[in-house]
């Protein structure tokens, strides 16, 4: 299963990145989403999978009875999700102020700081 | 010029004037002290560790030719900041100026005395610097600020290249220690790297000591003020690429790629330079082309290895700094005088400024090579080293003939006409004789030059023969300066010299239109320089073009292009291909989930609708959360459904005031689909690949067995999250609040748009 997990990533990252190669820059936060959730897969797969067996101790019991799901990989995914939100919302906010103050979304025509002054091609 | 002091009330400087000119006599004065133990053939060396973890050491070697420099460089130093302190008085800068020669000149003493090659390395490159600044004086002009950049960029081109050949030189033989590696000459010629060295170190020597095809610096640098150029560009900082070679002689000369280089370099620069000197009608550039004509002849007698060729060099490299220290140094007084240099219009002030014009006398006719003055014992040793060349004697005989006699004519042009010549053409000021300060450098340099002829042995014993010992190992070799040598060839040739010389100072003003056709026939450097430079700059203006062409598209491109060639690279490289992998585990429900997820991103990135962008972004969200609660993460399955649902809810409303996705035409880009593609392919198998490897469970395991005795928590991850790794935690709460803050702002200040 971890293997068809790894091709689904590949699938994934191939999107998002072709998203994030975009002119418009909706695109590019449509990638960003696609790539955060493709490095929370691969972080979750490393740790290998186990089904059915969350990490939890059992009343009266020290430790985990039997084999349990690697919990240290879904702890930093956990991290991990919670962060990528904050930067998909800030990226969105910036992209969205970007538009009503360039009034496009297209990156190429956003050249406030370099105008297209001396450039000939 | 940069004087703007009017010689009538010549002020001095204080004693920020005088304090350079202490030091300088001081250092003459401890140099000469140690004068008689080197010239009995010892060497000194002072060494201080200074990064020895490089094995780099501050370590100091004096040896005859380092003595012979260290005594030009102080002496003649002292007497110029003595010149300079009259020259420049009441110059505003005046403390600038005096910092930055005396700066040259320990920086220099530190070059001609460093044993170690980084230690040598640091002092020459502080020589370029401040010669940077001396020539730049005057920066408040165009020309001033063009000829320091053009003398910095060459010689500091050229230090690179000697920096390279330097840590070559060093790695090849063991050790920085020059003493050292000139000490197994026999292996450094025979080491595989001695072209290489040799090359780079030579790009150094050329560069600094103004050799074809990197000439055209040194009369540019003339920019400077007048006692600069004498101190810098004739003296010292000019020989200092003659020094190194000098100093590499015993350890690399001998080869015939040593012999070529410098002896067709050198003899080229001579015959060249002499012949552009007679054009130039101001004195300082003339005077500027016959320094680097004796850089030439210098350059030329160090591509031999002959005792004779080793004594010539030793004893004209002191006449010509004596010489040509105090004709700069007497060409300064006229232009401070007379406020002008051209040979055309200076005459007569022989009578107003006698002193000056028997200095400049004096200093000419050893120029010229007349006995009894140094200068011809000086000439005769020329003659004779360049007849014991091996090959082709008499064709550089002849060079150096005519390169001789071309700087007879210049040393009348310089020292004779300006005094006694009748012009009749009104000088741009009164001129007047130069107060004693001014006096002082040209006349003591001059009356050496004369003394050192009468008394040969003076010099012998002292400089010429501890150098020579210096360059060859044995003091034997070193042949007897003297006056009279017998009716012998070089006699002969001194005489033709004369009569060519006479030929030449009388005929070189109808000479002068023919020297300038063949000059403007002849490729010009100095502008080649001009657009090489230009060039240089459309160069890079090019490339910022292509690299920085401010489109994020290319911007990411690059990116993940980098990305793909690192880790496909690494992977190729190092052979670490995944085996095929199983997927005999495979159920029914992970092949639709996975189905689900790969739809929803690739009709995400294929569709220009966004409601059908936002829905499928949705599906791959939900797919993910699906994973983490079939693969046994309830926690993250819950805070992926959270945080996907606030994605989808949050693209919406933005698409509410966002126009449609594809209002530019369709959006099909084939070249960054092969790159997708490409990189989605290699992170698949770079994780294939990480898969096949043993996991390391022992942190799993500590949090498991830790997780309920310590910190009394039955769930492992949250227990890892608020208990174990709670500052990360509390990290994380961080960024968010930021990232809302930021936000905020953002959204706040949202207003119609004023400025397109």
């Amino acid at each position: 299963m971890e293997a068809l997990l790894a091709i689904t990533i590949g699938v994934l990252v191939a999107t998002s990145v072709y998203l994030m190669l975009a002119r418009n820059v909706l695109r590019f936060i449509f990638g960003l989403v696609l790539i955060s959730n493709a490095a929370n897969l691969i972080i979750f797969v490393s740790g290998r999978l186990t089904a059915g067996a969350p990490p939890l101790i059992p009343e009266g019991a020290d430790g985990p009875v039997g084999d349990v799901a690697n919990a240290l990989p879904q702890a930093l995914v956990l991290t991990a999700i919670v962060i990528g939100f904050g930067l998909f919302a800030f990226a969105l906010v910036l992209m969205f102020r970007a538009y009503t103050t360039l009034g496009t979304l297209y990156s190429d025509d956003m050249r406030i700081a370099e105008p297209r002054t001396e450039d000939t091609t | 010029m940069n004087d703007t002091a009017t010689a009538t009330q010549p002020k001095g400087n204080g004693l920020v004037g005088l304090i350079p000119v202490g030091i300088a006599l001081l250092l003459f004065g401890w140099f000469l002290s140690l004068a008689p133990a080197v010239a009995e053939g010892q060497s000194l060396r002072l060494v201080w560790d200074w990064v020895p973890s490089l094995g780099i050491a501050m370590s100091f070697l004096l040896d005859g030719l380092s003595l012979t420099f260290a005594l030009l460089i102080s002496g003649i130093g002292a007497l110029v900041l003595l010149y300079s302190n009259t020259y420049l008085a009441g110059h505003p800068q005046f403390a600038r100026f005096a910092l930055f020669l005396t700066s040259f000149m320990l920086a220099m003493l530190g070059l001609v005395l460093a044993d170690n090659l980084i230690g040598l390395f640091v002092f020459w490159e502080l020589t370029t610097i401040t010669s940077y600044l001396l020539i730049g004086f005057g920066h408040d002009t165009a020309k001033g600020r063009r000829s320091a950049l053009q003398a910095l960029f060459v010689t500091g081109a050229g230090a690179l290249a000697l920096l390279a050949g330097f840590i070559l030189l060093g790695f090849s033989m063991g050790s920085f220690e020059l003493s050292e590696i000139l000490a197994q000459a026999d292996a450094l010629k025979a080491h595989e790297m001695y072209l290489p060295i040799l090359i780079l170190i030579l790009a150094g020597t050329f560069t600094k000591s103004a050799q074809f095809p990197f000439h055209f610096w040194l009369p540019n640098a003339m920019a400077a003020p007048t006692p600069v150029s004498a101190f810098l560009h004739s003296a010292t900082m000019v020989k200092a690429g003659v020094y190194l070679m000098a100093r590499m002689h015993p350890g690399m000369a001998g080869t015939d790629v040593w012999f070529w280089t410098l002896t067709i370099a050198g003899a080229f620069t001579a015959v060249f330079a002499s012949i552009l000197a007679l054009r130039q009608t101001d004195l300082k550039q003339a005077l500027a082309y016959t320094t680097l004509m004796a850089l030439g002849t210098l350059t030329l007698f160090l591509g031999q290895t002959s005792g004779y060729a080793m004594t010539a060099f030793a004893t004209f490299l002191v006449v010509h700094s004596l010489y040509k220290a105090s004709l700069f140094l007497v060409v300064g007084c006229i232009d401070h005088s007379t406020g002008t240099r051209e040979a055309d219009v200076l005459g007569g002030l022989g009578r107003v400024m006698p002193v000056t014009a028997f200095a400049a006398g004096l200093a000419a006719l050893s120029m010229a090579g007349f006995p009894p003055f140094l200068g011809f014992i000086g000439k005769e040793l020329k003659y004779a080293g360049i007849l014991a060349i091996g090959s082709e004697p008499f064709l550089f005989a002849a060079a150096l003939l005519l390169a001789n006699a071309l700087m007879f004519a210049i040393a009348g042009i310089v020292a004779l006409r300006p005094f006694w010549q009748r012009t009749g053409i009104a000088l741009p000021r009164k001129p007047h004789e130069a107060p004693w300060t001014m006096l002082a450098g040209p006349v003591i340099l001059a009356i050496l030059g004369a003394l050192f002829g009468v008394y040969p042995d003076l010099l012998q014993t002292s400089l010429v023969d501890p150098t020579v010992k210096s360059l060859l190992g044995s003091i034997e070799d070193s042949k007897e300066l003297k006056l009279w040598a017998g009716v012998n060839m070089p006699l002969i040739m001194s005489i033709a010299t004369v009569a060519l010389g006479i030929t030449l100072y009388l005929a070189h003003k109808r000479l002068r239109p023919a020297l300038g056709r063949l000059v403007d026939a002849s490729p010009q450097f100095d502008k080649g320089w001009d657009k090489f430079l230009l060039g240089l700059k459309r160069f890079a203006a090019w490339q910022t073009r292509i690299i920085q062409p401010g489109i994020l598209r290319r911007y990411i491109f690059a990116t993940f292009a980098t990305v793909l060639v690192a880790i496909g690279g690494t992977m190729i490289a190092r052979q670490a291909m995944p085996t095929l992998p199983d997927l005999s585990d495979v159920t029914f429900q992970n092949i639709a989930l996975v189905v689900l997820i790969s739809a929803g991103a690739i009709l995400t990135a294929l569709t220009s609708s966004r409601i059908a962008a936002m829905a499928a972004l949705g599906v791959v969200g939900i797919g993910v959360a699906m994973i983490f609660i079939v693969f046994s993460a309830p926690d993250v399955a819950i805070t992926q459904l959270l945080v996907e649902t606030l994605v989808v809810v949050l693209v919406a409303v933005a698409l509410l005031r966002l126009p449609v996705l594809d209002e530019n035409g369709r959006d099909h880009r084939p070249l960054d689909a092969i790159l997708a593609g490409a990189i989605g392919l290699s992170v698949t198998l770079v994780l294939l690949a990480v898969l096949e490897t043993p996991l390391d469970l022992r942190l799993t395991e500590y949090f498991e067995v830790t997780s309920w005795p310590e910190a009394f928590g039955r769930n492992i991850v949250n227990v890892i999250l608020v208990d174990f790794r709670a500052l990360d935690t509390f990290g994380e709460i961080a960024v968010v609040v930021i990232a809302a803050l930021s936000a905020y702002a953002l959204l706040r200040t949202t207003h119609p748009r004023k400025d397109p």
